[in-house]
């Protein structure tokens, strides 16, 4: 069932990224930052962890569940550090994505040519 | 303030921007939002597989199954990426492909990969988060906004 609620969910997200493209006319860079922001949002008012229970992949796949992380990591450390756990903690989480992204990133400079 | 600049111009450019503005091509909505669920909704699902199998075998849980599905997805994102395979799709579904973590991976690879001519430190090192910054820039700083203000209200507000 988790699978089906994934496909979902994930799917619903990329309407709303799609209707931001195509109606409110925004570039992708303005779609993808309004979304993280909103995962962050909403994760500070504790809707999208429940979200993750829900869905599984379909909350954490779409770049939503960056901002949640982000608010996770600083809030893990806030909880032991106070305010300066914010600032310390914000990457304890969602440094995978990051780096997997820069990692795979030099590797593919290093495989590929540029096209065309 | 679209309309603020259309004041300014000569009456003829006005006149021809309502003359452009009746012949656009309408976005087709309905068929993008189709398009742009099947292919994000089947990313999702691919991605609930990989949390699936990090879970049963590599006694992950629910909640920390996320990380090392993120990685695998970029991972699988930069074969694509490379082969040319990801920008075709994305020219067909959209958002399907940009608003799941693969098209963040897809915007780092791909200007890593392209910028790779003019050199490792200031082509690749330089240019590879210059389309996925806004979204670490503007994630990072609205995380820290919300999670200051909810630590504040934890610690003196007694939430």
């Amino acid at each position: 069932m988790i699978f089906f609620w994934a496909f979902v969910v994930g799917g619903l997200i990329c309407v709303i990224g799609q209707i931001m493209f195509d109606v409110f006319k925004l570039t992708p860079a303005h779609t993808l930052s309004i979304l993280v922001i909103s995962g962050a949002v909403l994760d500070g008012i504790g809707l999208y962890e429940p979200l993750i229970d829900f869905a599984g992949a379909g909350a954490t796949v779409p770049i939503t569940s960056f901002g949640n992380s982000l608010v996770h990591g600083a809030m893990q450390e806030a909880e032991q550090h106070g305010i300066i756990g914010v600032v310390t903690g914000m990457f304890e989480v969602t440094s995978s994505g990051i780096s997997a992204a820069i990692i795979f990133g030099v590797i593919g400079a290093i495989l590929f040519k540029p096209k065309g | 303030m679209a309309d603020k600049k259309k004041k300014n111009l000569p009456p003829d450019a006005q006149n021809y921007q309502k003359f452009q503005q009746q012949r656009e091509v309408k976005r087709p909505l309905l068929k993008n939002c189709l398009k742009a669920f099947f292919i994000g909704g089947l990313i999702c699902l691919i991605g609930q597989v990989i949390t699936t199998f990090y879970i049963y075998f590599f006694h992950f849980t629910e909640q920390t199954a996320g990380n090392p599905t993120t990685a695998t997805l970029i991972f699988i994102t930069m074969l694509l990426t490379g082969f040319g395979i990801y920008d075709r799709f994305g020219q067909f579904a959209g958002a399907g492909t940009a608003v799941p973590v693969t098209g963040f991976g897809n915007a780092v690879i791909a200007s890593a990969i392209e910028y790779r001519t003019e050199g490792f430190i200031l082509g690749v090192g330089s240019n590879m988060l210059k389309l996925a910054g806004p979204v670490i820039v503007y994630g990072v700083f609205s995380a820290f906004v919300v999670a200051l203000i909810k630590t504040i209200l934890i610690k003196w507000g007694g939430l």
